[in-house]
Formats: structure tokens, sequence, C-alpha cells
């Protein structure tokens, strides 16, 4: 075996000094009738090349959405990730070390998440960040349990429909086992009912949460919702979409009390899901509640300026049963990535992705629904990602056709909403161009109506 | 050779107007911000990121990680962390266009090479854990537990049973304890025996009808296998109550014994250690969990399904699963991570599996035999793939602590091992070299241990004195916290 | 000020009574005992005013670097008033702690409590104890 050491002479010496005859006698322990009397059943050894064979023929039969053109979003989006940011996190010093219990072995990783924190609190205009959560739909659970701690409240927690339906299936989950009420407002305009929203904040909320743009890619007034929310004494949690920031106004701004994200758009391939990286940020009053690690700066003995993990007492392995959340990792190799890749966009260029997203947003938009076929499913603005609705009722067809052409369309929303079931969730990133907007307007439009369905079929190996 | 300019923050070397990006010009026709997005809604200000040159960037990061200590360059026995070997192979593989650029919600039909090796991945999960259910959802081991007391709870609620207690030992990760407060239990502590072992008797006191999951770490955390596991599950069942194996420390058992078999309901992974990752810094992990057949249906949804056809087999999303707790995470799961995973089990097959096991617990013996008489084991002279030292004798006699230990390995070039855990060790020092260790890394931190308990505590207290910083002042950080950089005090 | 006019908790609280408004006012801290065994305090959650307590009851927290400890009502009754310089001002645990280093003030329910503590003698044996 590649990784081992040990040969037989080794091992013979290492037992002889040990003083025992035998491996198996190392494992006498463990009472023999629960020891495993037959080899593991699974597929025997490969070497390098035999994997690498094995793993390229899994690969060849994926679809990867670099290889189509990808319209695909909801939470996970083609942007482009800078040669950079692979480079940094490819280096062993940061991928191969853990979690920085020796600071003075660590300054590289407690930096780096110093200035992550940092750059999110910049990003967001909030005052606090933590090193990060696991991704955007636990993040949305961890900021709930963290606003019923803030405001001592247990009673009741209200989203919007147009929060994403996996954040919401996560937050229920969570909830369930405590038994905290979850209210969910309607959108079936495309965003918040604002004024259902205002009837069922109650002084028994905890938090309002709601998502900025939201899971169709539309604005939300978000000045409104904290206002209901603050005058009853509740948190606003808003979720984000950080690249929407080179153009939108940040949470802070706009009143949140926790800001939270799915950081994937920030550097991360989207790897079927995951790991991703769950950004949190929050007011600084609410730092202590905050879950998760956290960098701080201090000095060393010589008064040299330095990082280290604070505010551990939060914590699990300090607080056990009383600490702020469960959390022990973070996600740090992807808040590396997210520094790396907001560093390389700096102010101008995280203002040209947002609007060359909203741009080609809006002229997908005008193009798709210039189609006989499709209709704008809802009229509020939107910046990276719309809804269109199929006047024909047949949403598989148009992703049918659309995957004939080498397009992933978009995401069907009857998934999640029965009612939305001839929608299409659209998103354009600023890699898509002209073009590959023009290809899917054309096999959304004639050629769908014309394609068989057996399309699905075609050649993808 | 320090390169201190490089390693200043960001935001110091930021430069109004330089950047390290240039975006494509816009191709589509250009409509008017105003029109397009509301003013109340529109940044006011440019976001205040810093300015860099792409060449900066690269010379920053790259000597901010010469201040780290990494497996690939240093031995690095933390104790309950399984730091081993991080193959190159896995990271190649996992980032083929075919593995690392697909789109969770991609259809089905586009992405059968995944979803057979995911499936692969929930059949190898079960057979390692024998446990007939896999879940590979959970985004790291805490939240595997966490999922996994959820199903518990749903299990007890369709019974009609409302069991309000989760039994910890008290040398259990500060994980068990928390997550069972986030599923709405009552925890309740378990003492250990001096020798380390589960206190048949406490458990015995606080066995009840009342206790749904009784969380169990094995082998423990002070490194050894808990030999009446069969038997505190046998008395756990009896009540009705459910065995919750913590996986942290698989890489001793890989092939010799599994959870199911020793009586646990169940589990998780913890992939990034026992299946080598890597940590990433502090992460991401992964945390799949394999449970019974009778928990199998309250796992979150969806798992991977495989239908036989005429053409073969087909894989697909099984979300119809009505008992399920639901999710616990967007999208699938820490998929990068599993392909990881899948490599490493896949590259070792179940001879390769047993021989992890086998010379992780022989290279943790041997160390422990090696330097026992200078670093007493207060649980004995064998060990499972990690032991537990004690620095108290040393303090008491000459007032070296666990921690001057561990700092000043560091100046030897190696990490310290996990120090003051458990909380049932005074002055505890955890050692875990793993399997892809030598004899003579073996030796030689068995003897730079030998020579640090010689050298003067004076010199030990001020230690590290190599590295890029001394001790920092924690007190500081956490009583004045500064948590972002300012323009204004820096 | 004297510590032979205190009384101790087990929990390592300390109870200075008085007379206000025709009823019993206890003054608390925590002992300069526990203050060391927590060695460098980073944090004080202080009890809130108003709050109605239970002699037991758990109601504010003291954290050092890594390690939390509740604060421990030693009696019953409602909290009156709070030192609310003490989070600022940590240093004054160690400079006073009998003194400034007071936590808060409770106005007293049940004058019983005050026999479970113990005298500062029985308090000094129970430190020697735990020391050992």
């Amino acid at each position: 075996m590649a990784y081992f050491y040990n040969t037989p002479q080794d091992q013979a010496e290492m037992l002889k000094a040990i003083g025992v005859k035998s491996l198996e006698e190392l494992f006498a322990s463990i009472p023999a009738p629960l020891q495993l009397d037959r080899p593991l059943d699974v597929p025997p050894a490969l070497g390098e090349i035999e994997l690498t064979a094995h793993l390229q023929e899994l690969a060849a039969r994926n679809t990867p959405a670099t290889a189509n053109v990808s319209f695909l979003g909801g939470g996970s989006y083609d942007h482009f990730v800078p040669a950079v940011v692979d480079y940094v996190a490819s280096r062993g010093e940061f991928y191969t070390s853990y979690t920085p219990y020796q600071a003075e072995v660590a300054q590289g990783n407690l930096q780096a998440m110093f200035e992550y924190q940092t750059l999110i609190c910049q990003l967001t205009g909030m005052d606090v960040s933590n090193q990060s959560l696991y991704d955007g739909g636990s993040a949305t659970a961890e900021a709930v349990l963290m606003s019923l701690a803030v405001t001592r409240r247990e009673g009741r927690v209200v989203t919007i429909g147009s929060v994403h339906p996996e954040y919401r299936q996560t937050l229920k989950t969570y909830l369930t086992s405590l038994g905290v009420e979850l209210v969910t407002v309607e959108a079936s305009g495309g965003t918040c009912d604002l004024e259902q929203l205002a009837r069922v904040v109650n002084d028994e909320t905890a938090c309002v949460v709601a998502q900025h743009p939201n899971f169709f890619g539309a604005l939300e007034e978000t000045d409104e919702i904290a206002k209901i929310a603050h005058d009853a004494g509740a948190l606003f949690v808003v979720a984000f979409d950080p690249i929407s920031l080179g153009v939108l106004k940040r949470p802070g701004d706009y009143g949140a009390d926790i800001a939270i994200a799915e950081g994937q758009s920030l550097g991360t391939p989207m790897q079927y899901g995951g790991p991703y990286l769950g950004i949190m940020a929050a007011r600084e009053k609410f730092v202590r509640r905050m879950p998760g690690r956290i960098a701080g700066q201090t000095v060393d003995r010589r008064g040299k300026r330095c990082w280290v993990l604070t505010l551990q007492t939060r914590e699990q392995h300090i607080r056990r049963s009383k600490a702020t959340s469960n959390i022990c990792t973070n996600q740090g190799l992807f808040a590396l990535r997210a520094s790396v890749y907001l560093s390389a966009l700096g102010p101008q260029g995280l203002r040209e992705v947002a609007e060359l997203c909203l741009q080609k947003a809006h002229y997908a938009r005008g193009q798709l629904t210039g189609l006989e076929r499709l209709e704008p499913a809802f009229a509020s603005p939107v910046f990276k990602e719309f809804v269109v609705r199929d006047r024909q009722h047949d949403v598989d067809g148009l992703v049918r056709a659309a995957l004939a052409e080498g397009i992933f369309a978009g995401v069907p929303l009857g998934t999640w909403y029965p009612e939305l079931s001839d929608c299409l969730l659209v998103a354009v990133t600023e890699r898509r161009t002209r073009q590959e907007i023009d290809q899917l307007v054309a096999a959304l439009g004639d050629r769908a109506s014309s394609s068989p369905s057996s399309a699905e079929t075609a050649s993808y190996a | 050779m320090r390169n201190t300019r490089a390693t200043q923050l960001l935001f110091e070397l930021s430069h109004p107007g330089r950047r390290g990006s240039r975006l494509p010009a816009c191709d589509v026709p250009e409509t008017s911000l105003d029109e397009l997005i509301p003013e109340r809604h529109r940044a006011t200000a440019p976001t205040p990121l810093p300015e860099m040159p792409e060449p900066e960037i690269v010379r920053h990061y790259a000597n901010l990680s010469t201040f780290n200590m990494c497996i690939d360059t240093n031995f690095y026995p933390l104790g309950s962390c399984t730091m081993k070997y991080n193959s190159k192979r896995n990271e190649r593989l996992a980032n083929l266009p075919g593995m690392v650029d697909l789109h969770p919600y991609q259809p089905e039909s586009t992405i059968q090479g995944m979803l057979e090796l995911l499936h692969q991945m929930q059949q190898m999960l079960a057979e390692i854990s024998g446990l007939e259910a896999v879940s590979l959802q959970p985004a790291a081991g805490a939240q595997g537990e966490l999922t996994a007391l959820m199903c518990a709870a749903a299990y007890f609620r369709d019974l009609g049973e409302t069991r309000t207690k989760v039994l910890v030992p008290d040398s259990a990760h500060g994980t068990n304890p928390a997550s069972a407060n986030f599923v709405g239990f009552d925890t309740l502590e378990i003492k250990s025996t001096p020798a380390g072992y589960v206190d048949m008797n406490d458990l015995r006191a606080k066995l009840d009808e009342q206790v749904a999951v009784f969380m169990i770490t094995n082998p423990n955390t002070v490194g050894l296998f808990e030999t009446n596991v069969r038997e505190i599950a046998d008395m756990v069942h009896e009540l009705g109550g459910l065995i919750y194996c913590d996986g942290a420390n698989m890489n001793a058992i890989l092939g010799i014994t599994r959870p199911g078999d020793f009586g646990a309901d169940m589990m998780h992974f913890n992939p990034h250690k026992t299946f080598s990752g890597p940590h990433g810094g502090g992460g991401p992990g992964a945390g799949p969990i394999a449970v019974t057949g009778k928990l199998g249906p309250y796992l979150p949804s969806p798992v991977v399904a495989k239908d036989d056809t005429p053409e073969g087999p087909v894989y697909r999303l099984d979300f119809d699963r009505e008992k399920s707790i639901g999710r616990v995470r967007s999208f699938f799961g820490n998929v990068g991570v599993l392909v990881r995973a899948y490599c490493y089990i896949r590259t070792h097959g179940p001879d390769g599996l047993r021989q992890v096991a086998e010379n992780a617990v022989l290279n943790a013996n041997y160390l422990l035999s090696r330097v026992q008489h200078i670093l007493p084991v207060p649980q004995g002279d064998r060990c499972m793939h990690e032991f537990v030292a004690s620095a108290a004798q040393l303090k008491s006699e000459r007032g070296i602590t666990a921690m001057d230990i561990a700092k000043r390995l560091l100046d030897y070039g190696m990490h310290a091992p996990t120090v003051y855990f458990p909380l049932t060790v005074k002055e505890a020092l955890m050692v875990e070299p793993t399997e892809t260790e030598s004899k003579q890394t073996l030796d030689a931190f068995a003897e730079t241990l030998f020579r640090i308990t010689d050298e003067s505590p004076e010199l030990l207290h001020e230690a590290p004195h190599t590295t890029p910083i001394s001790r920092p002042d924690e007190v500081t950080a956490a009583r004045e916290p500064v948590l972002k950089w300012t323009a204004a005090e820096n | 000020m004297s510590v032979e006019d205190l009384l101790f908790a087990k929990t390592h609280e300390w109870v200075r009574v008085s007379e206000a408004d025709g009823g019993k006012l206890a003054t608390l801290g925590i002992s300069a005992f526990a203050v060391e065994a927590l060695t460098d305090l980073v944090f004080l959650e202080l009890p809130e005013v108003g709050r109605q307590v239970s002699a037991g009851d758990s109601f504010g927290e003291i954290e050092s670097v890594k390690a939390v400890s509740d604060i421990y009502s030693p009696v019953s009754g409602e909290v009156v008033e709070v030192n609310d310089e003490l989070p600022n001002k940590l240093e004054l645990f160690n400079d006073d702690p009998y003194g400034a280093g007071w936590i808060a003030k409770i106005r007293m329910t049940d004058e019983a409590d005050l026999a479970a503590l113990l005298s500062p003698a029985d308090y000094e044996k129970l430190c020697a104890e735990e020391a050992m």
C-alpha cells in the first residue's frame, strides 16, 4: 500500500518493542465475538492507474455544467473561478493543516481567517463575521437558533415562501426538534406578502427570515421587512447573494441583524452541492451568541501582532450542552477561496461581475419572454435570476429540448412549488455570452415546440 | 528569509486603482441601472474591498502559507483528528471536470456516474459500519450526530414515546452534548472509571426508560476499546433506548470490528479523518451517517437509489420517503469530500482498510511503549489508535505542563498533540500518530519528548522560540475582541 | 470591609446581608478563591435587574479564556441592582473581590436561605479540601 511505511520487518521490531507477539494481540481488548471474521465486502484495491481510469470512467458518464451551457441556479452558480483561487487553495500548507489549536504554527490560517472575517464585514456592512458555517441551508438554521437565544423567544419563527425551499426545509427540520412554530408567509406574487407578514409577526416571534434577492431572483422590500420585524422586537435575518452586493445595498445598510449566505459564488466550484461556504455576519452586540469559530487579533509575548481563535467559550468543546451551536469544523478552505476571490475582484471587479450578471439576465429575460410560449412569472425587479412561465405547461419538455442542444435551461420549480409547475428558474452569470443566451432562446423557441420528447437520450457520453 | 511586507494584512497592501481581474465587456445591449434596479435597492458606494493585482495576492498567500504547519511538511500527531497523509491522487481525481463541475440540480440523466459513485459510497459505508442504511447528507461529524439524534427523536415520536434524555460519557467530544441539546434532549453525563471506561455502575444508576440514546465513542477518546460495549448496548436496548456511536475513531477498527456488530444503532463517519479528508485548515468535513434498518426511513432525503433496468442500472435521487426527518442542509451533501473518501476506500480495498487500522494501532502502541516511562499513560500500557499521556507528574515535580511540552514540540518541527482533552485526564496530551508515519518518525518524536522533559522549565514556559510568533495573549484577545481590521486603528 | 461579615455558598459565591426598606438586602459576589481558580477572567454576564431568582438558580456567567462558570444566586428574591461597571473592569474581581467586585444586590424573600450558607471559617475549610 502506497501510504504505509511499515514493512513486515518494521512491524516485527515494533511488536517486539511493545511486548506482543502479533498484530492480532493488539486488538485483544475487542472481545472475539465482536471481531469481524471475514474481510470487508468492499471492492478490491485499485492502484493509481486503475483508480484514475475508474474515476475517469465515472466522470465520463457525467455532463459537467461547464461542458454544457448552464443556466442552472437556485443557490449554486456557474460563476467563473480565477486560477489564482485554485492555486492558493491547493497549497498543502492550507489544505493539509487543521484547526489552528496551536496558534504559533498556524498564523497563516489564522491571519487568513481574520482577513476573511474582515472581507465579509466589508462585503455585508455588518459588524462581525465568524469563520464560516457549512452552507446556506444550515447557516439559515444556525441564524435562527441564534435568534432564539438572542431574543429569548421560542414561540415563533417567520419565514417567506420566496426563501430557498431547501433552506426552509432545513429550518423546519431543526425547529421540529425544538418545538418552535415555523410560519411561512406567502410570496405568490414572487416576493413577500408584506401585509400577511405584518399580521403573523407577533411579540413571540424570534426572527423574520428573508432572502434578497430571493429564490426567484427577485428583490424583496427589505426596508419594510426590517421594520415589521423590529417593530415586534424580532430580529431580521437575511440570506443574501454575495455577488449581488456589487450593485445592491448591503445587509448592514438595510437593517439586517444577522446576514447569512451561500458563499459558493465566491470561488467555490459547484461540485454537485458541496462542500460550500456558509457565510454568517451579525451585529456586534450578538457576537457572543454566534455559532462557529472566530479569529481575533492580539499580540504575542514579544508584542508582535498575531491572531488566535477567540471567544471560544461559546463553543461546544468548552460549553458543551450550553454551546451556541454544536458545530465544530468550519469550511476553512472555502472561506480561504472566498478571500482570494474577493481580493482578486476588488471593488471594481465585484461591481463588474454583478453588472454583467444583471445585464445578461435582463437580456435573457427579455429575449425568452419575447417567445410566444413563455411569459414572465413575476413582475418584480430581479438580479441574476428570473422565473418564466410556460404557456404550454410543459417545463420538462423545455428542459429536454434545451438539453438536446447541450444547454441546461434552468431549474423547474414544480419540485418545490406545485403551483409553479409550469415555471422555470433561469440563472445567468457573467460567464454566459450573448451567443449562448441566443442559443437558449432558440432552443426554447420554435425548436422546443417541434422537438420530440425522447430528446433526453441525446449524446452526452 | 521572511517576507514581512507580503504578510501584512490584505487591507494594508491594498492600493487604490490596482486590480486582480479583468472582466469581459458586456456583449448584450445594456439597460441603465436606474431602469433595472430601483434606487432604494442600489448600493450607494463601492464595496470597500482591497485593491490588489494578482501577483501580490499570490505572494501574500504563498508567504502566509509558510506560517502553517501541515501534514505535507510535518509530523502532526493531533489526537482525535486523525492527521494522516492526504493523498494527491484523490485531489486530482476529485477535480476532474466531470466530478467538480456538476450543478446540484442537473437532470439525473446527466450525472449517472456521480450517482453511481454516491450509491457505491452508501453501500460501502453500510458494509464498513455493519449498519443497513446510509445518508450522505450531513456536512460534518457534528451535523451527523445531530441528524442521527433527530432520526431517533422521530422514531420515538412514531412509537408514541416521549423520551427526554441522552447519556454521554464525561470523556466525550463536546459536540455530543451540544448536538443532544439542539434536538431538545437533556444530557446526562456518565462517569468514566479510573481505567478510562464507561462506569457501569453510574450507567446503571442513570439508565431508565426516559433515555432515548446513549452516545458512545468507541474506541473512546482515551484510545480504549470499550470492552463492555455489547453489554452496554444490551442494557440500553432492553429499556427501548438506542445506541449512537461517535465514529471519530473509526481509523482504529476499520475491518476489525463494526459498530453495527457491537450494538450501535446509529453512527457517523468523519471522512476528513478516517478517509483522509483533507482537513482544509479547519474544514470542510463531511458527516455521513449509518443506521439500522428500523431507523432507515427517518434518514434525511434524498438518498441515492438504484433501479435495475434491461439497459443496465439507472441511478436516481429518492425523495419519496414519507417518514424522513427532511433536510439538514441545502443540496445533496459535501460531495467533494465524499469523492475523495471514495477514492481512499477504493485505493485500499478490504485488506488495505484492515491494514490501515492495524498500522494505526501498531504505531500508537509502539509510541506509547517508548514514551510512557517519561509521560505516564494513566489508562494503561495498551491503546488503540491513540493514547492520552499525562504531564501531571512532571507538573507537580518540575512545573512542566502539558502546554509547555506542546509548545516546545513546535520548536522541534513537530505538531503538538491535542492538549487538555479529554477532560477526564489531568494535563492530558492526546497522541494519535496515524498509520502513515514511519518507525523512524515515531522514534524521533519519542526522543524529542525525552529531550524536552530534560530541558529547563524556564525555557519550556517561554516556548516556542523559533516559530513565527511566540505565545499569543489570548486573554486580551477575549477581553477586548478585535475581530476585523479597521482603517481607523491600524 | 471584613470577610468575617460574609456568608459563602458551596458554589463559591459570597453574600453580605444588610437591612433595607424593612427587609433584607443581599449583596453578592464571587470569592477570592473562585477568582483565582478561574484564572484570567475575560467576560462577565450580569443578571438582569428585576429578575426573580430562587436560591441555587444560575443567573449569570463568568468566563475565562477556556472555561465558563455559572454564577448561582445564594438566596431567593428579586435582583434590584447590578454592578454595571464590573463587566468592563474585571480586574475588580482580583483587586477587591468582597467590595468593589460585588456583582448584584437581591431583595431577599426568604431569610431561611441563609441557614444553608457557610461561615468564613467553614468556607475556608471547603476551599482547602478543593485545592487538594
